[in-house]
């Protein structure tokens, strides 16, 4: 039944802004939907807690600690961001840069956006996991090119056309993923049930296997903005609206290196080799080094920190392609801390690219002189997502770490190396951001900077201290995937 | 060849979707790249109906009028209006010259041949051999799709690699689940709905659909 | 044996001797399908009787060559009418029709025109000699990757054996057939100058590839020239008639059946003609620098239709 909710509520509330997304009251209707989810969430979480992994609906949805932890961080940061957005959109609805209608438009492919995410998070069925996730890239496609500046065009075109060449390798992947089942499982739906093929893992041939999954991290890989396939990255989260930047970052890489994980569990169970974590921890090292290399160059803020989204997915990709309870644990706290600070952080920056009118960097300065408030949010959001202790950034970093070093220490150096070079990239260009000269007016209206300071706050709680049901929900996520 | 009629003539079927996608390859001109398309879908209609009446599959009926209603009336249509009222440029060149498109094409096909013995060989389906035809229907219209600089020609690539990818499932397994194939028919025409959107866009801002003028946002 | 040498003989006089007809046919099939009155079907012929009636004239420095390459031309296409099995297989001349034998005959007929064009020293001549060769150099391999398909098949170079195999085992569609037979339509328009290649009725220099070539024959050296281009479609066609239609070609010895091949064939030549025709009509002549491409085609066509048999037809 919550469950129904979760879905149906993003999905609902996308059909009712379709209709008055563009009245002023629209925003407000869009916070309350994604509260509403968001309530519905928790208690989905609180009856997987307590009743454990369950499936539903003829075994069309399975809801397990991994995914249902993923669920409610969807969910929240969803929430968090259409708070944002409201101040955000409104201000920039007045600037000129977007018009009523659009705004609609906006408003309803945001919710049909977290409806799909949540179907591909909670489904059982490996098909129609992939059509959710080409339903999430098609909701946000348009949302790209918002601003329909020659910029945002040719970002969205690349979005669509990189995003779908990859989830059409996916979907061979899935179809070899139900060639090798149906051998076993026999025709039908329930060939692609995720807890049919994994009762079965280890009957499915191990040939067939090897080359899906080699599709399926290509495909969904492309989403996680994985290297080689991440230019669309940087572009989409450069040219479009802060919100849309914050729950790309925040939300659909996440999904997207679900999928992988999930496939990940089923190949290590049909092959007795490595390759899945192998390939998993190659592309990850990769990600990370190139990312560090290529912040070095940004002078836009939301490619900047479009580039240390792809480094740190790199590194949760790294963590769970290690396998193991403590990795997978590293990596589901990573995804959560990174998810949760660059939604911040891009926040922040929202609004300090509002007011100063451009995204270079070098033309913002001083904002904690002119809005302590966003000055202060930039600082802390750039500081905890470089992992500095006390932010839990750092506690998972060090975990990611020190497992690489006592298992492969072959990436430590490369690891290293990448973190220190982004951290000093990042920091040298947030500093004079932050505290140079001030050459901004105030701003005239109030930033919604409620987010940036909750989201940083439980980053901050959870670097010291991991309550209780927090540390058991990833254990029992991490035994699912460690093994 | 001692297989039963229907069989060969899936077989030819497969040859014809092959051969498509090649003339797809060296076309130049956008409405004959449209009506190529429209042909592909029909061959890959007769094919599944085929197959569907010769190993008595009825989901596999429904698929072949979703492949019929989608692939060769509806997508055409909206790309031949599309064409229309946007009124664009009637040719697009390729990047590389087309002999030397045509010949990595056929490199490509007999890697996908490769690829797709082992595989092929586990299938127990009758049209387990036209599974190597798939992958290189799938390969060609991604080399069609990145020759090209024209947004239609890419979308119609990518249109055909998905045509590829649907031959490849019917020809492995019979087909997907239903629920994922009409999943997946929605999704296309979902995106070719965002496509048709994105492209007044770009005709606004640029007035015209050649991708060059997108090549701004290089890495610097 | 004898009756062997007899029938021989005979089909290749036949071939000789319809080959004008066939040209005549498919031009009357193109003037119809352009809302035109045909002309006589016989117009070939009294063509050659009029060119034989008159006095050949010879640039004062051609060679030896220039008069010489006439007779050779006519006499490899002869000699390749001959060994095509159009009514019946398994003539005394088999043993030598092989695929690239074959290929090799046309080779040699098309060197020396190219040799004889070139001999008197004119630009045009040249011209033709050149983009001939052009055409050639990748219309050949085309052929022959079309035989190796059929021969694949068969498990034999031999025409003979191609033709027995195909004509009498059971009905079966070979999807590399298919890709055979569209590249080897493409590469007989490109060998027999038809359209989309070359234009077999113009008169603008700058536009002809195989006309350039004779601008400078006249009399009886032109009439063989041209009765050995109308034999080489004669060729091709029964070619095409040999791989892709061959059911009702008859063994030797079978005098009772001659009748039935002999209309079987015309049938199929009148076909055959009319969809050449037909196709020349629906295709508008390709510029020169498209040629490279088109012909490409035909050659990857052909190779496709191997890598097709590999996959689907061999279990």
């Amino acid at each position: 039944m919550t469950l129904a909710l979760v879905l149906l509520l993003p999905l609902f509330g996308g059909l009712v802004l379709a209709v008055v997304g563009h009245r002023r009251i629209a925003p407000a209707i869009n916070v309350l939907f994604t509260l509403a989810t968001f309530l519905a969430a928790l208690a989905l979480s609180y009856s997987v807690a307590l009743e454990g992994p369950f499936t539903t609906a003829h075994d069309w949805f399975f809801i397990d600690p991994f995914n249902v932890f993923l669920v409610a961080l969807t969910a929240f940061v969803g929430f968090t961001t259409a708070v944002f957005s409201r101040p955000y959109m409104r201000i920039e609805e007045a600037h000129g840069r977007v018009t009523a209608a659009r705004l609609r438009m906006y408003h309803a492919s945001y919710q049909i956006f977290l409806g799909m995410m949540l179907v591909a998070l909670t489904t059982n069925n490996m098909g129609i996991l992939w059509v959710a996730m080409e339903g999430a890239t098609l909701a946000t496609v348009l949302l790209v090119s918002l601003y329909r500046t020659p910029a945002s065009l040719e970002a969205a075109w690349k979005y669509f056309i990189l995003c779908g060449v990859g989830i059409a390798q996916a979907l061979f992947g899935t179809i070899l993923l139900y060639f090798a089942a149906e051998r076993v499982l026999g025709e039908g739906g329930t060939a692609l049930s995720w807890t049919h093929l994994d009762g079965v893992k280890t009957q499915l041939e191990p040939v067939v296997l090897q080359l899906a999954f080699i599709f399926l991290l290509v495909g969904y890989g492309t989403k996680v903005g994985l290297v080689p396939l991440h230019s669309w990255l940087p572009d989409a989260h450069a040219e479009g609206p802060t919100p849309v930047s914050a729950v790309l970052s925040g939300l659909l890489l996440n999904v997207a290196l679900y999928a992988i994980v999930r496939c990940k569990v089923l190949v290590d169970g049909a092959l007795n080799t490595h390759l899945a974590g192998n390939l998993m921890m190659g592309f990850g090292v990769a990600s990370v080094v190139l990312a560090a290399f290529l912040l070095r160059r940004q002078t836009d803020v939301k490619r900047m920190f479009a580039y240390s989204s792809i480094e740190h997915m790199g590194l949760i990709t790294f963590a769970f392609g290690m396998g193991g309870v403590t990795a997978s644990f590293a990596g589901l706290l990573h995804m959560t801390m990174h998810s949760l600070t660059k939604s911040a952080i891009f926040y922040a920056v929202g609004h300090a690219t509002q007011k100063a009118g451009t995204q270079v960097m070098a033309d913002i300065g001083g904002l904690i002189r002119s809005n302590p408030t966003i000055g202060w949010g930039l600082l802390l959001g750039t500081v905890a997502i470089l992992g500095v202790p006390p932010f839990g950034v750092f506690a998972s970093e060090f975990l990611i770490i020190t497992t690489a070093m006592h298992d492969h220490p072959w990436a430590t150096p490369f690891l290293i190396t990448a973190l220190g070079v982004a951290f000093a990239a990042i920091f040298g260009r947030v500093q004079p951001m932050v505290f140079g000269e001030a050459r901004l007016p105030r701003l005239p209206h109030q930033p919604a900077l409620l987010p940036v300071f909750l989201h940083l706050a439980l980053v901050l709680v959870l670097g010291l201290f991991i309550p209780g049901f927090l540390a058991d929900w990833y254990r029992q996520a991490a035994r699912l995937l460690g093994g | 060849m001692n297989l039963p009629l229907p069989l060969q003539f899936v077989n030819l079927l497969a040859a014809a979707l092959l051969l498509i996608a090649f003339a797809l390859l060296s076309q130049r001109r956008i409405v004959g790249l449209i009506t190529l398309f429209a042909w592909q879908g029909l061959a890959l209609t007769l094919s599944t109906t085929l197959v569907a009446l010769y190993t008595r599959q009825p989901h596999l009926l429904t698929s072949a009028a979703l492949t019929l209603l989608l692939k060769v009336i509806v997508l055409p249509w909206i790309f031949f209006r599309l064409v229309r009222r946007l009124d664009m440029e009637r040719d697009v060149e390729p990047v590389i010259n087309i002999p030397t498109t045509m010949l990595i094409g056929i490199v490509l096909v007999i890697f996908a041949f490769n690829l797709a013995q082992p595989i092929s060989a586990l299938a127990g389906t009758v049209t387990r051999s036209t599974l190597g035809i798939a992958m290189a229907v799938v390969l060609i219209s991604f080399l069609t799709m990145i020759t090209r600089r024209q947004a239609i020609a890419q979308v119609i690539g990518f249109l055909a690699m998905e045509n590829g990818l649907f031959f490849a499932a019917t020809s492995a397994t019979y087909g997907m689940p239903l629920v994922v194939e009409l999943g997946i028919a929605l999704d296309v025409l979902v995106g070719v709905f965002v496509l048709v959107i994105f492209f007044f866009q770009i005709r606004e801002t640029f007035e015209s659909l050649d991708l060059r003028h997108l090549e701004r946002l290089k890495e610097r | 044996m004898e009756s062997g040498i007899a029938l021989q003989l005979g089909q290749t006089l036949l071939a000789v001797l319809a080959a004008p007809l066939l040209l005549g046919w498919v031009n009357a099939c193109r003037a119809w399908l352009a809302n035109r009155r045909a002309p006589s079907l016989l117009l070939p012929y009294r063509n050659l009787r009029r060119l034989f009636h008159k006095d050949v004239v010879l640039a004062p420095h051609a060679s030896a060559l220039f008069r010489v390459a006439p007779y050779v031309i006519f006499a490899a296409m002869v000699l390749a009418a001959g060994i095509v099995p159009t009514l019946i297989n398994d003539l005394p001349f088999s043993p030598a029709a092989d695929a690239i034998a074959l290929v090799g005959l046309f080779a040699v007929a098309r060197v020396f025109q190219a040799l004889a064009a070139m001999d008197v020293g004119t630009s045009f001549g040249t011209l033709g000699a050149r983009r001939e060769m052009l055409v050639a150099f990748l219309a050949e391999p085309a052929l022959l990757m079309v035989f190796f398909t059929g021969s694949l098949i068969a498990k034999s170079t031999a025409l003979p054996t191609i033709v027995e195999v195909f004509a009498h085992q059971q009905f079966a569609i070979y999807p590399s057939l298919a890709f055979a037979a569209v590249a080897f339509w493409m590469v007989s328009t490109a060998e027999n100058a038809r359209i989309p290649v070359d234009n077999p009725t113009t008169h603008l220099e700058l536009t002809m590839i195989h006309e350039a070539m004779i601008l400078e024959y006249s009399g009886r050296h032109l009439a063989l020239i041209e009765w050995a281009v109308a034999l080489k479609l004669f060729t091709y066609s029964t070619l095409g008639i040999a791989l892709f239609l061959p059911w009702g070609i008859a063994p030797v010895g079978d005098w009772m059946g001659l009748p039935l091949v002999l209309v079987a064939l015309t049938l199929k030549l009148l076909a055959g003609g009319f969809a050449l025709a037909l196709l020349e009509t629906l295709n508008a002549k390709l510029r020169l620098f498209r040629v490279p491409e088109f012909l490409g085609t035909a050659f990857l066509l052909a190779v496709l239709g191997m890598l097709v048999h590999f996959l689907l037809e061999r279990p």
